[in-house]
């Protein structure tokens, strides 16, 4: 708590700034989760289905662009002693994350399609289980091919503090919440407003209607794994660049707290999704003011008291409606 | 004979271990309305679940059109203008029912006719026009079963599949129901209808199958099946 007021950025020290930039760091933290939470929202919404395997699409979305900005020379090896850190530029960042959105959309269609759907008429736990394995094989898969260390990620954008007045957040942060804002917005248009968007809400109402209706339910499913694994791309990219280091396992618990926003918004909802992530990131960081051990134990006794009162989370109806 | 828009040539299916459908043949002609009658479980349903591909035939051959539509994608026969309002309605609740009748133009690309056929549709059922901000939830069972009807209307079908249009509907509510039928028939749409109630469906159509455990048992034109003993006996409630 001392040092905590030590660091605090000038202009006050007192416990309501520290708490306010804490709720600052835990906007950019809920973002992410957010990010990520939609991916598993929108899956349950349509299929029922808790996709374990989403927090490994994160986990890979920040190796994937980790791998092509390597090769194109962009490292901050800590094992090379003549490393300068060189400034990327910005067509390359935006290279690196469109390289990391294709690679995790065609990853989330590929699990879909090899995974999921042989399993689709089966029984739920059948599907649950494979979700578990998958995410353990990539965990695995992860550690085997690119080393269970952590590495450092280039530094893309070089980090700086900006001064919002009343907080003070890293330049890499502010990016995180408008990146996550502008993707959520337009993510939540996309399934309001265009066809592929109505196609899906009609998949998560009523599958067998939706099918006699004309909609083609095998693509809208593959489509919907698709964007959750490009926000959780985004996501990944997103993190990595903040950190900066990236490590096989990084997607285990990210991927449990988003899932976690995800249920505490009302699974199946986009718009909870983004309030349970932002709930779950402010509330991990304000807790973590006081105490940091018990940080994540709040977050999760915060999830039984929503469910406890509100089953269907915040924002979940009770009804059918979904996505 | 005309020309058949459906041919259904030995279909067998099964669920499991269970043979839901054996052997059944039947055709319907362009601009028909064929019934097909039987008890619960006597594998009307299944027919026309196999019909839009939601399932698949063991053996057997279905016929759309002049093609071989058995291993055909649901959507794409959607497209193709077969279309089916399924049993139980499947209306969106939350979605109003102006978006429940859009969501069945989904399948189209045209959209200046789309807009002219939600006109029609508003025409063909006032009380849809009367009520198309409301939640398809909240309509009457007779009011959602006309959705259906209005919502696979604008699929813009050839041929129509309506699923027990009937069920749970008061007798009042099913005459009006079924002279919608006679309404959409008259307009060029070939409808195949799945009934239950025997006596209305035979009254309301051109010739009729009827089914029993998964066999076609009895076929012929609806008058005359109106007065076979054996219908009469199973189907009519006279003995």
């Amino acid at each position: 708590m001392l040092e905590l007021l030590a660091t605090a950025e000038p202009g006050g020290t007192s416990l309501a700034q520290a708490l306010l930039q804490q709720v600052a760091n835990g906007i950019a933290k809920g973002s992410v989760y957010a990010l990520i939470a939609v991916g598993y929202t929108m899956v349950y919404g349509v299929l029922q289905l808790i996709n374990f395997a989403h927090g490994e699409v994160y986990m890979l979305g920040a190796y994937f662009s980790y791998y092509p900005a390597k090769w194109m020379g962009y490292t901050t090896d800590p094992e090379d002693p003549t490393f300068v850190p060189a400034k990327v530029p910005l067509y390359v960042v935006g290279f690196l994350f469109v390289c990391s959105m294709a690679c995790c959309a065609f990853l989330g269609m590929l699990i879909e399609r090899f995974a999921y759907r042989p399993l689709r008429n089966s029984s739920r736990l059948a599907a649950l289980i494979t979700a578990i394995g998958v995410s353990l094989l990539l965990q695995n898969g992860g550690i085997m091919l690119f080393k269970a260390d952590p590495r450092g990620f280039p530094t893309l954008i070089e980090q700086s503090s900006v001064d919002l007045g009343l907080v003070a957040l890293t330049n890499t942060k502010i990016i995180i919440v408008v990146v996550a804002a502008v993707m959520m917005t337009g993510l939540h248009l996309f399934v309001q407003k265009t066809r592929p968007g109505a196609a899906m809400r009609a998949c998560s109402f009523d599958m067998r209607t939706a099918r006699l209706m004309g909609v083609n339910v095998d693509g809208t499913i593959g489509l919907t794994f698709a964007i959750g694994s490009i926000m959780a791309a985004v996501a990944g990219v997103l993190v990595a660049m903040d950190q900066p280091t990236i490590d096989p396992l990084m997607g285990l618990m990210a991927g449990l707290k988003a899932f976690v926003a995800a249920v505490l918004g009302g699974i199946g909802s986009i718009p909870g999704a983004a309030l349970g992530g932002l709930l779950l990131g402010v509330t991990e960081s304000v807790v973590g003011t006081f105490s940091t051990t018990y940080a994540e134990a709040v977050a999760f006794v915060l999830l039984i008291l929503v469910l406890l009162v509100k089953p269907s989370g915040l924002l979940g109806k009770s009804g059918r409606e979904k996505v | 004979m005309t020309e058949a828009i459906l041919e259904l040539k030995s279909i067998n299916v099964f669920y499991g271990a269970i043979h839901a459908l054996r052997n059944v043949s039947l055709h319907v002609n362009a601009g028909e309305v064929v019934t097909l009658i039987g008890a619960n479980g006597a594998g009307k349903t299944t027919t026309l679940a196999t019909i839009c591909g939601l399932l698949r035939a063991r053996s057997g051959e279905v016929r759309y059109a002049g093609q071989d539509i058995s291993s055909a994608q649901t959507h794409r026969l959607v497209e193709s203008g077969l279309v089916m309002a399924p049993e139980g309605r499947g209306i969106f609740p939350n979605l109003t029912v102006e978006e429940n009748l859009r969501i069945g133009a989904y399948a189209r690309k045209d959209k200046p006719a789309v807009a002219s056929d939600l006109a029609h549709a508003y025409d063909i059922f006032p009380r849809l026009a009367e009520r198309k901000r409301q939640k398809g939830g909240t309509l009457s069972g007779g009011e959602q079963q006309m959705l259906s009807i209005a919502r696979a209307l604008m699929s813009a079908p050839k041929l129509l599949l309506l699923d027990e249009p009937s069920l749970g509907l008061a007798p009042l509510i099913v005459q009006t129901i079924f002279e919608t039928i006679d309404r959409v028939n008259e307009k060029g749409v070939t409808i195949l209808l799945v009934e239950q109630n025997a006596n209305i469906a035979l009254k309301h159509s051109h010739r009729a199958y009827v089914i029993e455990s998964g066999c076609i048992e009895i076929e012929g034109a609806s008058t005359e099946l109106r007065s076979d003993p054996r219908v009469r006996a199973a189907y009519l409630g006279e003995t």
